[in-house]
């Protein structure tokens, strides 16, 4: 007889949990944690798509839409991308309204990938991309950026990976877990690699409006010669805090869309209404909300990196969503070690970088989605923390 | 600069120009230097506090209070506003477009002693035609801060990827 464990596939069976989960099980049963360790906003979603949400529900306007999202929205959608990176997309036919970025990413793969092909995963990053290719059938091949590229993509990285088998690249910038952003001269040289090969590009962009700085958001999409082989991801949850309204969408060309839709048609019918109609009333009047979120994150990731810095860790100037990615190199201790020790030791929780992929071995991710006060406070115990370290080394 | 500088002191005026500096990403002298200025051209007028009285008093009303008025020749309304402003029970004075000219915003210890201050010496001034007085039940927020809280626990899970 088969125990109810045989009837898991291989496939699924073989899937190891994300390391950060494992590492979560521990801190959530840990009283006086400071956290640092969270990837999503500290913001309420702005009220205006709140009060949308309410007037929704109290019109019991609940009903499936479209499978493709109402087209309100997708002109919406539409209309956001020309303002923010000025790229044009057919909302009767470019763009599909998903569950979150995560269903994108799943449903592009589902779409694309046949057996037998390879998917390049830059890394580190966010850690749905392998799982999602390896359930489409296909084989992920990791592609490590470096830190002394401060974890931007350059051509050197993919190149020895390409094979005749290489279907597409998935890429997440500005980045989860690094911080790192491509600003256009980046992207070019990628450009310059990809342009006359037939490899697809999807471009997971959810923190677009995370750039610091002066830095605007580029996307690959930008350059004519990528649009057609490029699938855009982005969403809702990071730019208008509204992680929890699972709202996402996927952009590209028509053809690819529209093979799209049908998965997405089989697996979910449609995005969650009441979300749907809330963020169209986000597109039309939040782009203030999204810009004061902005410059909160920019005032906090200067004060963490200054405090990385003062207490003698490694930390690149990282220009995107709301992570640094100081380097516990000095400390002598491996990631898991340092974050294991430093959530016992000292209560702050942080992520292990090499839980994000082996590339961040060596570095820990450090959320500045919180308060200043409790940015200063994490700091202070980190710092007592390394300082100790050191002490023990010597 | 000036305009971030700004809206860090409005939330919070116990920044320091070092914190204030890291914040922006620019040196203290420079966020120093620029304070100054606000202060010499009036533009920052005072570092206050956010206080909800009504947690530390019990004796305490706020009035909102509508005064018509007839505008003096070649001063307009400055000076009923200088007349009305001198006093010190009087916390905010603003000129109004709609149905009346000025709205006095005051603090007393209990109704008599505002409705004594608006029959004694407001009503008495001789360009007041007319008063409308309102008090305040609750404040639910001021100055952009809710006061009327009831949880602000962070939900969110302490780590997610």
């Amino acid at each position: 007889m088969k125990r109810p464990e045989d009837f898991v596939s291989e496939k699924v069976h073989t899937m190891p949990f994300s390391g950060i989960r494992k590492f979560f099980d521990v801190a959530n049963e840990m009283e006086d944690v400071i956290s640092l360790g969270v990837g999503e906003p500290d913001f309420d979603t702005p009220w205006p798509i709140r009060e949308r949400a309410i007037y929704t529900l109290e019109k019991g306007r609940t009903v499936y839409t479209s499978n493709a999202g109402l087209l309100e929205l997708r002109e919406e959608i539409s209309k956001y991308m020309r303002r923010t990176v000025n790229v044009d997309y057919d909302p009767k036919t470019q763009v599909l309204v998903t569950v979150g970025g995560s269903e994108a990413v799943d449903v592009a793969m589902r779409t694309v990938v046949s057996p037998g092909d390879e998917v390049l995963v830059v890394e580190p990053s966010y850690v749905c991309y392998k799982p999602c290719v390896t359930l489409a059938g296909g084989t992920p091949i990791v592609v490590n950026t470096k830190a002394e590229n401060d974890f931007r993509l350059v051509p050197e990285d993919i190149l020895d990976k390409l094979t005749d088998k290489t279907k597409a690249i998935i890429c997440c910038y500005p980045n989860n877990p690094t911080g790192a952003i491509m600003e256009y001269a980046d992207w070019a040289k990628i450009v310059e690699v990809l342009k006359d090969r037939d490899i697809l590009l999807i471009s997971d962009e959810i923190y677009s409006e995370l750039t610091y700085g002066d830095r605007k958001h580029v996307s690959p999409a930008q350059f004519s010669e990528m649009k057609d082989k490029t699938i855009v991801v982005n969403g809702f949850s990071k730019s208008f805090a509204m992680t929890g309204w699972r709202l996402g969408f996927a952009l590209g060309d028509p053809e690819i869309i529209k093979e799209m839709t049908k998965v997405h048609q089989y697996v979910i019918m449609c995005a969650p209404t009441v979300s749907q109609r809330a963020a169209i009333e986000g597109l039309r009047v939040c782009d203030d909300d999204v810009q004061r979120m902005r410059k909160q994150y920019d005032m906090r990731r200067r004060v963490m990196r200054r405090g990385f810095l003062d207490m003698g860790l490694d930390c690149f100037d990282a220009l995107g969503a709301f992570y640094l990615f100081p380097s516990i190199q000095s400390t002598g201790l491996r990631s898991e070690e340092f974050c294991q020790r430093l959530l016992m030791e000292e209560r702050v929780a942080v992520v292990p970088g090499n839980a994000l992929g082996d590339a961040g071995e060596g570095f820990i991710r450090c959320s500045y989605a919180y308060s200043i006060e409790d940015i200063k406070k994490a700091l202070e115990r980190i710092a007592r923390f390394v300082k100790k370290l050191k002490t023990e080394k010597e | 600069m000036k305009k971030d500088i700004l809206d860090i002191l409005e939330n919070d005026s116990r920044k320091t120009v070092e914190e204030i500096a890291l914040m922006l990403g620019k040196t203290p002298e420079e966020v120093a230097a620029a304070i100054a200025e606000m202060e010499a051209d009036n533009i920052i007028c005072g570092y206050s506090t956010l206080i909800n009285w009504e947690n530390v008093k019990d004796d305490f009303v706020t009035a909102m209070i509508e005064v018509k008025v007839t505008p003096k020749r070649d001063m307009g309304f400055e000076h009923i506003a200088r007349r009305i402003y001198g006093f010190n029970e009087v916390k905010n004075v603003y000129l109004m477009s709609g149905g009346y000219d000025l709205l006095v915003m005051m603090e007393g210890r209990n109704l008599k002693e505002i409705s004594t201050f608006v029959s004694t010496k407001l009503s008495a001034l001789d360009s007041v035609l007319s008063t409308a007085t309102h008090f305040v039940l609750k404040r639910y927020k001021e100055h952009g801060v809710i006061f009327d809280k009831n949880s602000e626990n962070d939900e969110r899970m302490i780590v997610s990827p």
